[in-house]
């Protein structure tokens, strides 16, 4: 999970999710507490999917 | 008549501010601004600066196309005839982005060039696409950098090809020319080869690319049994960074406990990290390394458990070697304990 995918590319990460920026990948500080959370649980739930899905290559997710 | 030059630097050495101001936009100021005064003395009046273009470093990896885009304008506006970028040193983020304003520029069919540390990641990125020349890993070497820069910027708008990289002192492009040589391919293999056999030094004509890559493994069957660990790079650590985790060029990692905790709050817990504005991963953790949600989603029974233990490290400036070290050792661990999969967070 990181904020600058053709980093995570070049060091051959395999399932990369685009995340939301450098200082907060997993959070926005601009919106409320409860859409922020919900943000977050979305990122992480693509993450969970990425872990469970067989990829043959370096994949983004 | 001078040859005008466009430079393109960030918000720190354009005297905008630190990393606060990592997301300010892009401007564009007529003449040379912090160390485009260096090049201009450099350039010892064959080239000058007719403008700088200054961009906050988040804001240019964010905005890749919109950036690309206002270098070939200014490029226009100002009929520039070449463009220099940096030197970003070991900063990563200032790295790719000058690896962006040069390759732009290139493909734009002007000449450009930037320079940055061997280990910054926009090294690997934009080799192929620009001209990239060494420095050192801070701006000490700022002094060194700039000649070397202008020396080869003034070759380019000279017209003149630059020979190949070994010879140049430029990082290889992987760029193939051809050339024309006195013996045929058969008799410079088999006295390579000789060489080689008698163990004394040979160079290669075709370097191998070294592709650092692992076989994927296999999707996660059943995440609802399954334990997964946290690590990042992001460097989040309890409050007062018990294991004193440099800012930069970090040369540790940390095993941090989280127990029974729903939730990383700001009173437990902050960033090491010294490469990015801490205000919103100090406010709230859980922003880099995501503990409440996988704890809620642990409640759910959507993964069976999280892992009691993050492993965390600054990645900012960190040596490739040490970091590859550290990852084998952590996976080894985690693998150890019965872990199935992990998520990396990275800042």
């Amino acid at each position: 999970m990181a904020s600058i995918v053709p980093i995570s590319q070049s060091v051959g990460a395999n399932r990369i999710i685009p995340t939301v920026a450098i200082p907060h990948p997993l959070g926005n500080p601009a919106l409320s507490p409860g859409e922020e959370l919900e943000v977050r649980r979305k990122l992480v739930d693509k993450a969970l999917t990425a872990l469970q899905t067989d990829v043959t290559e370096q994949t983004v997710f | 008549m001078a040859y005008k030059v466009i430079h393109y630097i960030n918000q720190f050495f354009g005297g905008i501010g630190g990393e606060e101001m990592a997301d300010r936009r892009p401007e564009v100021r007529g003449g040379a601004v912090g160390p485009g005064l260096a090049f201009n003395k450099a350039l010892g009046g064959q080239a000058e600066i007719a403008a700088t273009i200054i961009c906050g470093d988040n804001y240019c990896v964010g905005h890749q196309e919109e950036v690309a885009r206002l270098i070939t304008d200014t490029v226009a506006q100002y009929q520039a005839e070449a463009l220099v970028a940096g030197p970003a040193f070991n900063a990563g983020r200032y790295g790719m982005a000058c690896g962006l304003a040069a390759s732009s520029a290139e493909a734009a069919g002007l000449p450009s060039l930037t320079a940055m540390y061997r280990e910054n990641p926009g090294l690997e990125v934009y080799k192929a696409g620009a001209y990239i020349l060494p420095t050192t890993d801070n701006a000490r070497g700022m002094g060194q950098a700039v000649p070397a820069m202008a020396a080869f910027l003034l070759k380019l708008l000279s017209g003149q090809k630059p020979g190949d990289a070994g010879t140049e002192g430029y990082f290889e492009r992987g760029v193939r020319v051809n050339t024309f040589y006195p013996e045929v391919g058969a008799e410079r293999a088999v006295t390579m080869l000789l060489k080689k056999i008698k163990g004394q030094d040979f160079k290669t004509e075709y370097r191998m690319p070294v592709f650092d890559r692992v076989t994927p493994r296999p999707g996660v069957r059943n995440l609802a049994q399954a334990t997964i660990a946290l690590v990042t790079s992001g460097g989040i650590v309890p409050k007062g960074n018990p294991d004193h985790i440099a800012a930069s060029s970090a040369r540790n990692y940390g095993a941090y406990e989280i127990g029974d905790l729903m939730d990383l709050t700001s009173d437990q817990f902050q960033t090491a990290h010294g490469g990015y504005d801490q205000t919103y991963a100090n406010q709230d953790p859980d922003r880099v390394l995501p503990v409440d949600v996988l704890r809620q989603m642990e409640k759910e029974g959507k993964i069976g458990r999280l892992y009691h233990t993050y492993y965390s490290t600054v990645g900012n400036g960190t040596a490739v070697a040490n970091a590859r070290k550290w990852g084998e050792e952590i996976g080894a661990r985690l693998k150890n304990e019965g872990v199935e999969a992990v998520i990396l967070t990275s800042t």
